[in-house]
């Protein structure tokens, strides 16, 4: 076992995390620790743009922006952090193009910006043009453009080491603490892949920016890698989560496969049709058609096809059409995406419509955050020496519904400002506070345990059990009986995920084995992403319950808090209480607790959310 | 109700129709440290269907039948440069190869990249490829202040670099390179590729100090245009290009 001090550790080197990482590391004494290497983060999967009012190519303003964006999210936004999104998203921009990201330009040498979905000018009167991007592989040049200026700055990393465990001063999970208590977080777990060694690193101020879980879901847009694991090492250590039904189902990803072919495909112009060849989204959303936010264009896609108006021999997808478009128009703004339709479906974009259906693909939930990136442990109390940024953190801009091109963003304002935050505060503290005694015996005895059991089930079968399951009950759709279903999949997988084992048993790269570990993230996610779900008898954004299709915002404009808690615990899930919801889960060993957080409303109030 | 996915085949895309499935035979390239210090070849076979790739295959391998094969991936769909390997001797990644698109009747040969060192099966230590992208600064160098707004780039000067943005880091064209296997400190095809993506770049001030790290003898001038980097390149980069306009830059500029 090794042991590092640094003054701030950053887990994760996806956007979020080297945003984190240059603004921490001209300050402070900053390693960067990475299960990938860093340019192979998902934030280069990311396609059509980073949101900012420029107003380069046409009149807009943050006000707009901030408006978009919180009636986007179905009103559940914070309207506070909203607007801090929407204001410092002009500079997020131009610090990335000063960094040397290539962003499309206009014909007067400016950053070239497109229409994409939900933005809009004047409050909804009409698709804006506030996407900035550099042709369809915006996610790649930020990913890029960001790693060239750590190798710049000299930013330390450990790559394909994997954080298995959070160290604090107090066990949340058995402890419970009057309100005002001090809570610091001391350092992190880490593996070695190459060598299977423990490392373990005491830090004054530690930021989690490990991104999503969509592999929960089967058909998803999201990488074999994004399983949660910030989210659900925070759970464990009996931190809350914030808004974990709120799942984003993007419209079009290639039918059966999930691979995502970019909003921008709409914002250039591409048209969704069904197998009538009718362009259905005139009947949802006669304003903006094709541009609506992706809950309803997603919704809207799953109803054509269970109304028997899918496309194909099932019937079960419907088209997205961009024929109409120029092909070297196509080349110009969308050669990757289109790639993609000829690569994996052999379908060729210029003369056939490409099929899609909707696919897994963010997590508007997480770990809660203040608009500091510090993370809170109840509604009010922060973690001191804790933050996040990125999908794996809950601020709130993106409440129940995030809109496209919000959440590049999204890494960069709050991944410089927990970095910022976080090389400040580590200044505060003079010594590094003591670990516990034996800070890596959790992880060491979960991996030998994982390691030296006799055959038994194995890791594919529980985890596509598990993803079937959400992709049956807990997607675009869901009831109380479907949601019910889920959670008693995922109860009976609780119980034969202590009967899993690997075949490989060797120290070195032994990916069987973090596959293993990273199958029980998954599957603490799914729990409670499927409890909040079901708790929440109403529907908003991207939470679709058909026993309760309306918006409830007398009983639930509030964040959901889930906690973890042992069960003889009380059932409040916050010391001092503004109010929980009613459900209490009882699992083998311990409970879930679902209590709640107020959303924080400025400017508007509340309104049916129409396009 | 919700169930719409769910009753699809497997992994067939019904985009596609009913695509009939098939038996497959990969022979991989195995090492173990742990267990040996030579490498072997280990046959496989596995059910694929007509949309699979040859991850697919690979995960299949890895999840029904052993688990300890060992292989990095992420992405699944060719953007995060994880998985180049070498399939039926050509260097390409995994995820963006289709079954069908390489002779399935035959065994598929499976083999890490070469050039680097194997640490397991089909993963190689990367780091010796990194280095030498790090060494030509790839980074944007400016000097004086920076503007109050965005520098102006025409399109047309953004065009001049734009096809080397593309490069996803995965060592395909390098590790194809036959001056690379013989020569490991040769800064090889993908260096050059991101020295390119800068040196082009108008907004850029360090072009001659990039030149002048190429110009080394284990620079740009070891390249003896063989194509294989461009032909391994799965995204599609003219990477003897790029480096012919390195060197015409490096004339140009009169060493
Ligand atoms: C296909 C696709 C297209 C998208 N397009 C857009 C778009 O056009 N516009 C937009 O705004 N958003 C888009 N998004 C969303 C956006 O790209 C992501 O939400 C965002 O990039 C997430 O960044 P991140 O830094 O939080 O996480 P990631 O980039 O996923 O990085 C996570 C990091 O954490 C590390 N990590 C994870 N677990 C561990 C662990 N246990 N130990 C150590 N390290 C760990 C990983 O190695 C990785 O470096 C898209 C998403 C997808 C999937
Ligand atoms: S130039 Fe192409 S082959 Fe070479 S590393 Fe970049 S993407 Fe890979
Ligand atoms: S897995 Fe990402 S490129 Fe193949």
């Amino acid at each position: 076992m090794q042991t590092h001090q640094y003054d701030v550790v950053i887990v994760g080197a996806g956007g979020a995390g080297m945003r984190a990482a240059l603004e921490a590391s001209t300050d402070a004494r900053t390693a960067v620790i990475s299960k990938l290497y860093p340019t192979r983060s998902h934030t280069g999967a990311a396609q059509g743009g980073m949101a900012a009012a420029l107003a380069n190519v046409e009149e807009d303003n943050w006000e707009w922006h901030t408006f978009d964006t919180v009636k986007g999210g179905d009103y559940l936004v914070d309207q506070d952090a909203a607007e801090i999104l929407a204001k410092e998203a002009i500079d997020a921009v131009l610090d990335l193009e000063k960094m040397g990201l290539p962003f499309n330009r206009t014909p007067e040498g400016r950053i070239d910006q497109r229409r994409f979905g939900g933005h809009t000018r004047s409050h909804g009167e009409a698709a804006v043009r506030r996407a900035c991007y550099a042709a369809d592989r915006t996610g790649h040049m930020i990913l890029q453009t960001l790693y060239q200026n750590c190798v710049k700055q000299n930013v330390e990393f450990y790559n394909e080491f994997y954080v298995l465990d959070l160290l604090t001063d107090h066990d949340l999970t058995t402890e419970e603490l009057p309100d005002g208590a001090e809570v610091n977080a001391t350092g992190v777990v880490a593996y070695d892949l190459a060598s299977g060694e423990i490392h373990v690193f005491q830090a004054k101020a530690i930021i989690f920016a490990t991104g999503g879980a969509g592999k929960i879901f089967k058909t998803t847009s999201n990488a074999h890698t994004l399983t949660g694991d910030g989210m659900a090492l925070a759970y464990r250590r009996g931190l809350p989560l914030e808004d974990m039904e709120f799942f984003q189902f993007h419209p079009t990803g290639l039918a059966g496969l999930g691979i995502l072919l970019s909003e921008a495909a709409r914002g250039e112009g591409g048209i969704l049709r069904n197998a009538d060849g009718e362009r259905f989204m005139e009947r949802y959303a006669p304003t903006i058609k094709d541009l609506a936010p992706r809950d309803i264009v997603a919704r809207s896609m799953a109803n054509e096809v269970r109304e028997g108006r899918g496309a194909g021999p099932n019937k079960d997808y419907v088209l997205l059409d961009l024929t109409h478009l120029e092909p070297a128009h196509i080349d110009a703004k969308l050669p990757d995406i289109t790639e993609f339709a000829r690569t994996y479906l052999g379908v060729e974009p210029y003369t056939e419509p490409v099929p899609v259906y909707p696919t897994a693909h963010y997590a508007m939930g997480g770990v809660p955050t203040n608009v500091q990136g510090e993370v809170l442990r109840d509604s009010h109390n922060v973690v001191r020496g804790l933050y996040a940024a990125g999908e794996v953190a809950c601020v709130s801009v993106h409440g129940s519904n995030r809109l496209g091109t919000n959440s590049l963003l999204d890494i960069n304002v709050f991944g410089k400002r927990s970095g910022r935050a976080a090389a400040a505060y580590a200044k505060t503290v003079d010594a590094h506070l003591p670990l516990p005694a034996d800070p890596a015996a959790a992880v060491v005895a979960q991996l030998e345990d994982m390691r030296s059991r006799p055959d038994g089930e194995r890791v594919a079968d529980l985890r596509r059990t598990l993803q079937e399951t959400m992709d049956a009950n807990a997607q675009v759709f869901r009831t109380g009986d479907s949601l019910a279903e889920a959670m008693a999949t995922i109860k009976d997988l609780q119980k034969r995920y202590r009967n899993v084992s690997v075949q490989d048993k060797g120290k070195l790269f032994n990916t069987d084995l973090l596959e293993a570990i990273e199958l029980g993230f998954l599957i603490d996610i799914a729990e409670v992403t499927v409890l909040a779900a079901l708790n929440r008898k109403e529907s908003r954004g991207g939470h679709y319950r058909e026993d309760f299709p309306k918006r409830d915002d007398v009983n639930y404009m509030k964040h959901t808090m889930a906690y973890r808690r042992p069960p003889a615990a009380s059932d409040v899930a916050d010391g001092h209480i503004e109010g929980y919801f009613d459900h209490v889960e009882n699992l083998d060993g311990y409970k879930v607790v679902l209590g709640s957080k107020t959303v924080t409303q400025t400017r508007y109030e509340p309104m049916e959310r129409k396009y | 109700m919700t169930a719409v996915i769910e009753d699809k085949g497997a992994a067939a895309p019904s985009a596609l129709g009913v695509v009939p499935s098939f038996t497959v035979t990969l022979k991989i390239r195995r090492f173990n440290p742990e267990v040996s210090d030579e490498p072997t070849w280990e046959e496989y076979q596995v059910e694929a269907h007509g949309t699979d790739r040859i991850l697919d295959a690979l995960h299949k391998i890895k999840w029904e039948q052993d688990g300890s094969l060992t292989f990095r991936r992420s992405c699944a769909h060719g953007v995060c440069g994880s998985d180049a390997m070498r399939i039926n001797g050509r260097n390409r990644l995994a995820c963006k190869t289709l079954l069908k698109d390489v002779n399935p009747d035959k065994p598929i040969t499976v083999e890490p990249i070469k050039g680097l060192p194997v640490v397991k099966d089909l993963v190689v230590d990367m780091e010796p490829f990194f280095a030498s992208y790090r060494e030509i600064m790839p980074f944007l160098i400016t000097s004086g202040n920076e503007p109050t707004r965005e520098r102006l780039q025409s399109a047309a000067d953004h065009a001049k670099f734009d096809d080397t943005t593309k490069c996803i880091l995965c060592a395909a064209c390098t590790s194809s390179c036959p001056v690379f296997w013989t020569d490991g400190q040769y800064f090889g095809p993908a260096a050059i590729v991101n020295a390119h993506r800068f040196i082009f770049d108008s907004r850029d001030e360090g072009g001659q100090q990039r030149l002048d790290i190429l110009n080394d003898k284990e620079g740009v001038w070891r390249c003896r245009t063989t194509f294989n980097c461009t032909e391994a390149c799965p995204r599609g980069i003219q990477v003897t290009k790029a480096i012919q306009e390195v060197k015409q830059a490096m004339i140009r500029r009169a060493f």
